[in-house]
């Protein structure tokens, strides 16, 4: 016998005046293999088309759908109702701006941090198309690529204590994103360099250790070993820069 | 209402869309790019095999060349390509990925020694030498004659367009999210912008710009099981055909991919099979051997999908409550190799099918996947039909894919093109001026706000846009899929032209404010039916097989009349589309000539003809 799923929605939409926050229960019978993408899709085309949600590559790739389900920030892609009780509550994710119903704005989130921590390789180096590529040991490519996996869903972000009590908390994805540059040995920034950017309450120092964004990242990314990781460069530049004045 | 000026306006910020970009900034140009999500979360970040350049760095890859990758191509292609845009791509690859190293690629690298790898569920041995240590290494891939797949993990795509972002963010390009272009603003002659809704609000404005790019990938969503994203809708390909003067190049050439999971459509990758995978029937037992003794699961992907379903079609198909479907198995390539190296493999087995694949099999089955046809440019990359209007990517067919595109050649692409034809665009911008008309552009948006309002008041119909795109989903699906007969594609045109008439009638049930998503599926409904009747059409026309257009009542590949490439319009106020015809290419560097898989006769051209083509060296 199929179950009976109970969905409790967040519903708003700003572009609507006579639109109020509320939440709104739809009811749908669950299928084999039903994912909340699947189970969205349906409410959208079957019972509501002005549900707002998002969702690209509906294959936990792209970080497009993530929410808050029964409580904890997820991808609804690869979210499994099986693995839910009947009654489901989805909230958009919180810290970001809301476009309306469970859509939030981390485009504009995400495009900022990349400006904050100068996400991109510095380097002094022109490109010379004639000659060989620089070598690279295999291990270190594989470790830049171990952080670069990361899909900037914002679920670590919305999990984070930090991040909800202060906006200007930078978050373990921009963290992460400063730990794959340090790594790479292409990118000619200093500790020095990456104090200025993360050596603040902003920045590493502002992270309560609560564990929150490890625990909900959908690409187990070792987001607590980086920020250990920073935290210890960065605590030691700042003894360096204490002794330099 | 909001006016945007730029010297180039890209539509799409995937990987294409981004290294045009990038190219045209580099020159100092001012460049905006629309994409409709988030940048990074572009299809392009999906592909987990790998980019083709002829870098011969890895023991497999020895002996590789720009010669040989151009070769492959061509083959690949069944000699439907244009054999100069194939040799301009093969010749930039090896350095386009070089520059991709430079700008952050964590591309694999060579680690000398011995290891082992598996070929048909065999295991070989192959020693990588101590002087390549640390260069770009590489994989196998089907189609191909040497391991010549650059790779990150299994993560390609995600790791370049981070790259490539990134390298957006340095050079300060307007990268303009959550926004759709419904419109090309043109005079019938020049092109210069588009009128887009924000995604946000709901709101319309003008981009007003010297040179427009579309750059918004393939149309696989007018299918109703298809690998694409959801945005892979078709919305750059209706803008430029509802001009009436621009073409869709060959149409009928749609790619399917032979390990779509079931149910979802989810891709695994090509890699599983490149590593060693292999294909089981419902008695477990291999049978891409029996079919293709010589590259078995290796060979091209048109040629897997068709034995995979004449192998079903003869009743070793697993059935099951979603059809019938075979099994990829990989469980010899044991923990660490699935664990690393195709680790989105295991995580989709995890989370969409409850598989794992180290110990159980995975169930697969053709999906629609990439669309050779695309809006038609010249080798520039410049459209048919409008000045000022580009095209790069899988929106384009620009066109080294023909009718078969070989894996790793679509990532490769993307910024291989991207980088030519961004250079193409920057000549173009230096030195061209252009002037914008008021009337032009106030009339453009005028008719968008109109078809807005009365597809919110009901005036033109209360059609249900999402049932409307099933039914020509549905179609595509019986008449359009890996093989097609006289039968089946007359029954497909005449459904889609029901269809057609239920597109232009369809009405909004909600109120379509803001970022309302139905008003966006209506907006491109009636342009996505167009699209799935030029593909019906084409194909009922193209009598014969090349590539992924397979004909069962027209088995060869005829030389002699169909060497040629398909060109779709739709002529304002037609009913169906008007089919003209362009040689495949100028010249040829390689004759037509066998492919060396996938079995078929060839009807042969006359052979005095290709030898006055051929290019001199």
């Amino acid at each position: 016998m199929s179950r009976q799923l109970e969905f409790d929605i967040f519903r708003y939409n700003p572009q609507d005046k006579g639109s109020v926050p509320h939440m709104q229960t739809f009811v749908l019978d669950e299928t084999e293999n039903m994912t909340l993408f699947i189970a969205l899709n349906r409410l959208r085309e079957e019972q509501d088309p002005g549900l707002i949600f998002d969702f690209c590559c509906r294959a936990g790739i792209c970080g497009a759908c993530a929410m808050v389900v029964n409580g904890k920030p997820r991808l609804a892609c690869q979210t499994k109702t099986v693995d839910l009780p009947e009654r489901i509550t989805l909230l958009p994710l919180p810290v970001y701006q809301l476009i309306g119903d469970l859509s939030v704005d981390t485009g504009s989130w995400f495009r900022e941090m990349y400006q904050t921590t100068e996400s991109w390789i510095h380097t002094n180096k022109t490109f010379d198309p004639n000659a060989l590529e620089e070598r690279m040991e295999n291990e270190v490519a594989e470790q830049i690529y171990e952080l670069e996996r990361c899909i900037e869903c914002g679920c670590c972000v919305a999990a984070c204590g930090t991040a909800r009590l202060r906006d200007d908390f930078l978050g373990a994805a921009s963290l992460n994103r400063v730990a794959r540059f340090v790594v790479d040995p292409r990118d000619q920034r200093t500790d020095r360099d990456y104090f200025e950017i993360i050596g603040n309450d902003e920045g590493i120092f502002g992270c309560m250790g609560l564990l929150g964004c490890e625990d909900v990242c959908p690409k187990s990314l070792p987001l607590q070993n980086q920020l250990g990781f920073l935290r210890r460069k960065m605590g030691i530049t700042a003894i360096k820069e204490i002794f330099r004045k | 209402m909001q006016t945007y000026y730029s010297d180039l306006l890209v539509i799409g910020a995937g990987l294409a869309g981004e290294r045009v970009a990038v190219e045209a900034a580099q020159e100092g140009f001012d460049v905006i790019c629309l994409s409709i999500v988030p940048a990074r979360r572009s299809h392009s970040s999906a592909a987990q095999g790998g980019m083709q350049a002829a870098l011969g760095n890895c023991a497999k890859g020895e002996g590789d060349n720009v010669d040989v990758h151009f070769g492959d191509t061509v083959r690949g292609s069944d000699w439907g390509c244009d054999q100069e845009v194939a040799r301009l791509f093969a010749d930039a690859a090896p350095i386009e990925m070089r520059r991709l190293a430079h700008w952050g690629v964590p591309w694999n690298r060579v680690v000398p020694g011995k290891s082992f790898y598996f070929k048909g569920g065999e295991k070989f041995e192959k020693e990588e030498k101590e002087e390549k240590r640390g260069l770009i290494t590489a994989r196998s891939f089907g189609g191909t004659a040497k391991w010549r797949t650059c790779y990150t993990s299994d993560g390609t795509g995600h790791a370049v367009m981070c790259t490539m972002d990134n390298r957006c963010a340095e050079l300060g390009i307007n990268v303009f999210d959550r926004k759709e272009a419904i419109s090309l603003i043109h005079d019938g002659d020049k092109c210069t912008g588009a009128v887009v809704r924000c995604l946000r609000t709901g709101e319309l404005e003008v981009y007003l710009s010297k040179a427009t790019s579309i750059c918004t990938g393939g149309f696989g969503r007018i299918y109703k099981a298809t690998t694409n994203a959801v945005i892979c809708d078709g919305g750059g390909h209706i803008i430029a055909h509802d001009t009436g003067v621009v073409p869709i190049g060959n149409p009928e050439a749609i790619q399917f991919h032979p390990t779509g999971i079931v149910p979802t459509d989810i891709l695994v990758t090509e890699g599983c099979r490149g590593d060693g995978g292999t294909l089981l029937d419902v008695n477990e037992e291999r049978f891409m051997n029996i079919y293709e003794p010589e590259k078995a699961e290796l060979a091209s992907r048109d040629v897997v999908s068709r034995w995979m379903t004449h192998h079903m079609r003869e009743g070793k198909g697993v059935k099951s409550a979603y059809g019938e479907h075979l099994w990829l198995d990989i469980r010899h390539l044991g923990d660490k190799h699935i664990s690393t190296k195709l680790r989105e493999v295991d995580e989709i087995c995890h989370h969409f099918l409850g598989v794992d694949p180290r110990t159980q099999l995975i169930p697969v089955r053709p999906t629609q996947h990439y669309t050779m046809a695309g809006v038609r440019t010249n080798k520039d990359g410049a459209v048919y039909g409008l000045k000022g209007l580009f095209s790069a990517g899988e929106a384009a067919c620009w066109d080294m894919h023909g009718f078969n595109r070989l894996g790793g050649n679509s990532l490769a692409e993307t910024v291989v093109a991207g980088g030519i034809i961004g250079t193409k665009i920057v000549e173009f911008l230096k030195g061209y001026e252009t002037d914008f008309k008021t009337a032009v552009v106030a009339e453009a948006v005028r008719k968008e706000q109109d078809r807005i309002e009365k597809l919110r008041s009901g005036a033109n119909g209360k059609e249900n846009v999402y049932k409307v795109r099933e039914e020509m989903q549905d179609a595509l699906m019986e008449g359009c899929f890996v093989f097609r007969n006289d039968a089946g594609l007359n029954k497909c045109i005449e459904t889609l032209q029901g269809t057609l008439d239920k597109a232009r009638k369809v009405g909004l049930v909600s109120d379509g404010l803001g970022a309302n998503h139905e008003l966006a599926a209506a907006l491109k409904i009636e342009g996505q039916v167009k699209l799935g009747l030029c593909i019906a059409k084409a194909a009922l026309e193209r009598t014969e097989s090349r590539g992924s257009h397979n004909r069962e009542d027209y088995t060869a590949r005829d030389d002699k009349n169909w060497l040629n490439r398909t060109l779709a319009y739709w002529r304002e106020g037609a009913d169906m589309p008007e089919l003209q015809y362009e040689e495949a290419t100028p010249g040829y560097e390689i004759p037509p000539g066998d492919r060396g898989y996938g079995g078929g006769s060839i009807i042969e051209a006359d052979k005095a003809e290709i030898e006055a083509k051929m290019f001199k060296k």
